[in-house]
């Protein structure tokens, strides 16, 4: 892809129209339903540095929500919110209707969320089942299992090969296979598996392309498409544009801790939705109030929290491109 | 897309490979492998330079004196699985036999409380290793750097450097240098004990979820831990069963040695990490058979033992071990090297 999507010369970007409810046409039956998880007004600050400022998010069933952002944004502090990692100051989560609260990662797996971390998080020494059942060993039936606490490794194995083709992931095959031998984008199948596999029903995947060429990224984006088919929901933090596009049904743009719009491919193109990003358009609608004047008062005054500058740096976004030849 | 994957991983099957990259392939597969060939072209080589190498009477001594590194190592493999080591086994082992031949001598104590008060003194000493490890967050070399000069100089001021011999310690505490004779081969509980060991500890690590969280917080603790392995509570455990594991080998080297004394085994710290090594086992941490380990074990004692047969000495056998662990690191480096 050789688009030039950072500067658009056909359209000013002030002149663009930024929408929160776009739906993918075509689609309109997913967003009749209740959304999976939703949050409302989440606000969380970090000393005098606001993280989030009344953030409101929904994730349907089946979609791909991409969420970008310059860095600083509030990505990963959204995402953080939503995962258990931290613990929003304010504001509501709810799964299928019902109101949550997470104290801790471990809270929000119970529920059904998974998180893949950029960092990927298996262990390159065990295999591929091993890993899929870290920490969620089941023993044999028993005294063998009850006494001896033997693992049922033939059974791990035989659910977890099970599990990879339910979930049309076909590029892991040998559950035996070490982790160490596989390649990098066969590693993040691995640990996108062991999310979806066990009845999770939201994905959240934190910059799966980032470290990955070309072919490997194609091969992840295939896989989030086909784990959105099997009814997935998957909220995708990515800075790389092509592959935001590629496989969002709806992009929620994060924006000196709010929320900037949430658009959908085909409403915008990439150029219009850095430009959002970015600021160059700024919206002047509902949903992101009290727009920047005071967080950018705390960041002038030097108080920068864990979320570091909240500058827009466009010059970034394309070192993170992952369609290099 | 994905059907190309499939083709192309298919044909990188059935790719040829040289008789050279097979070995290698196996090899990485089954470790232990390389460390056995070694052990039986040392066992032929010694059976054909000396008479005396393989005859009962040699080999129930050969095992006797590997049973006392071969514990140790079984404690030293755990914590080397989890990138760590321990330089403090020898101490541990020496302070324990101290206490409890001390606290029995001369009908002060009964045997059994004796024996029970020595080995829990290791299990608290290495669950000390494993709190300083995994509390203060020290390195594990200088947590055990530090504990090893602790730990012999308790040991010595308590026994005051004087040994303790056998008849004055009651029958329990010399029980495992007992044994029965089958022919001329002798073998000993002690040696028993310490195939009980390897079994059941062999059993834990490859059958159980503690012994595979062992390899995952050795591999890569943050991947584990984002897992939701508990990385502290496993290091912890490692460190205290270690600690068990070198009080029961305190127990046998009173029945082996005859006595207890303040330096019996100076180099059991370098012996151990020496089989562990060769066993085939990375210091890096998360890869390694506990098998392996056995093998490093007897491979070190049958070349010291040999030589002595053939009359080499002792400063010559401890340069063919260095030599022999610089090769078992280089080989182990080489199968390291293989593809998928």
């Amino acid at each position: 892809m050789t688009v030039n999507w950072i500067q658009t010369p056909h359209t000013r970007a002030s002149d663009l129209e930024v929408s929160h409810d776009g739906i993918p046409p075509g689609k309109e039956a997913i967003y009749a339903q209740e959304p999976v998880l939703s949050a409302r007004n989440l606000v969380i600050t970090f000393g005098r540095v606001v993280g989030l400022d009344g953030v409101d998010l929904d994730l349907y069933p089946g979609e791909v929500l991409a969420v970008i952002g310059d860095n600083g944004a509030g990505k990963s502090t959204l995402i953080k919110c939503l995962t258990g990692a931290y613990v929003p100051n304010s504001g509501t989560i709810t799964m299928n209707g019902r109101e949550v609260s997470f104290k801790k990662p471990q809270d929000a797996r119970e529920a059904g969320i998974e998180t893949v971390y950029q960092q990927l998080a298996v262990i390159p020494a065990l295999d591929i089942a091993s890993n899929l059942y870290l920490a969620r060993e089941d023993r044999r039936k028993g005294p063998l299992g009850s006494i001896f606490r033997m693992l049922d490794k033939k059974g791990m194995e035989r659910r977890a090969g099970e599990a990879v083709q339910n979930l049309g992931i076909q590029t892991i095959q040998n559950m035996g296979q070490a982790v160490e031998t596989l390649s990098g984008g066969q590693r993040q199948a691995v640990a996108v598996a062991r999310a979806a596999a066990f009845g999770s029903k939201v994905v959240v995947l934190d910059e799966p392309t980032a470290a990955l060429g070309v072919k490997e990224s194609g091969m992840v984006l295939d896989m989030i498409k086909q784990l959105r088919d099997k009814g997935l929901s998957i909220i995708l933090v990515s800075h790389n544009m092509p592959h935001v596009w590629e496989v969002a049904d709806r992009i929620h743009i994060q924006r000196l801790g709010g929320r900037a719009g949430v658009i959908t491919p085909e409403s915008h193109d990439m150029g219009e939705g850095v430009a959002i990003m970015t600021g160059a358009k700024k919206l002047g609608g509902t949903a992101t109030p009290a727009a920047e004047a005071p967080r950018a008062d705390a960041v002038h005054e030097g108080s920068r929290g864990s979320e570091g500058t909240r500058a827009g740096h466009v010059e970034d976004a394309p070192a993170d491109r992952g369609d290099r030849p | 897309m994905s059907t190309d994957v499939t083709t192309a991983a298919a044909e990188f099957a059935r790719r040829q490979q040289s008789p050279v990259q097979r070995l290698q392939s196996q090899l990485h597969k089954r470790p232990w492998l390389s460390p056995l060939f070694l052990l039986f072209v040392a066992f032929l080589s010694f059976f054909i330079a000396t008479p005396t190498f393989l005859t009962a009477n040699s080999m129930g001594i050969l095992l006797q004196q590997t049973a006392i590194i071969a514990a140790l190592a079984v404690g030293q493999t755990l914590i080397i699985l989890t990138a760590g080591i321990d330089l403090s086994v020898g101490a541990i082992m020496v302070l324990s036999m101290m206490v409890m031949a001390s606290l029995a001598q001369d009908g002060g104590m009964p045997g059994i409380l004796a024996l029970l008060i020595g080995i829990l003194l290791a299990v608290g000493a290495g669950f000390l290793n494993g709190i300083l490890v995994t509390r203060i967050n020290l390195p594990p070399f200088i947590v055990t750097l530090g504990t090893l000069s602790i730990f012999t100089a308790i040991a010595l001021l308590y026994s005051g450097g004087a040994s303790i011999q056998a008849p004055r310690l009651p029958r329990l505490l010399n029980f495992l240098g007992e044994g029965f004779g089958i022919g001329g081969f002798r073998l000993t509980w002690g040696v028993i004990l310490v195939g009980v060991i390897y079994a059941v500890v062999a059993f834990v690590l490859s059958q159980t979820a503690w012994g595979r969280y062992v390899y995952a917080v050795g591999d890569d603790p943050e991947s584990a831990r984002l897992s939701g392995v508990p990385s502290k509570r496993i290091l912890l455990g490692v460190y205290t069963v270690a600690g068990l594991i070198y009080g029961i080998a305190a127990w046998i080297l009173i029945g082996r040695a005859g006595a207890a004394t303040p330096n019996a085994i100076p180099d059991a710290n370098l012996q151990s990490i020496t089989a562990v090594v060769i066993g085939g086992t990375s210091l890096f941490g998360g890869r390694g058979r506990l098998v392996g380990t056995l093998i490093g074990a007897l491979i070190v004692q049958t070349l010291q033992f040999g030589l002595s047969q053939m009359g080499v000495d002792q400063q010559w056998r401890v340069l063919a071990t260095g030599i022999l662990v610089i090769i078992a690191v280089a080989v182990d480096q080489w199968i390291r090297k293989v593809k998928a």
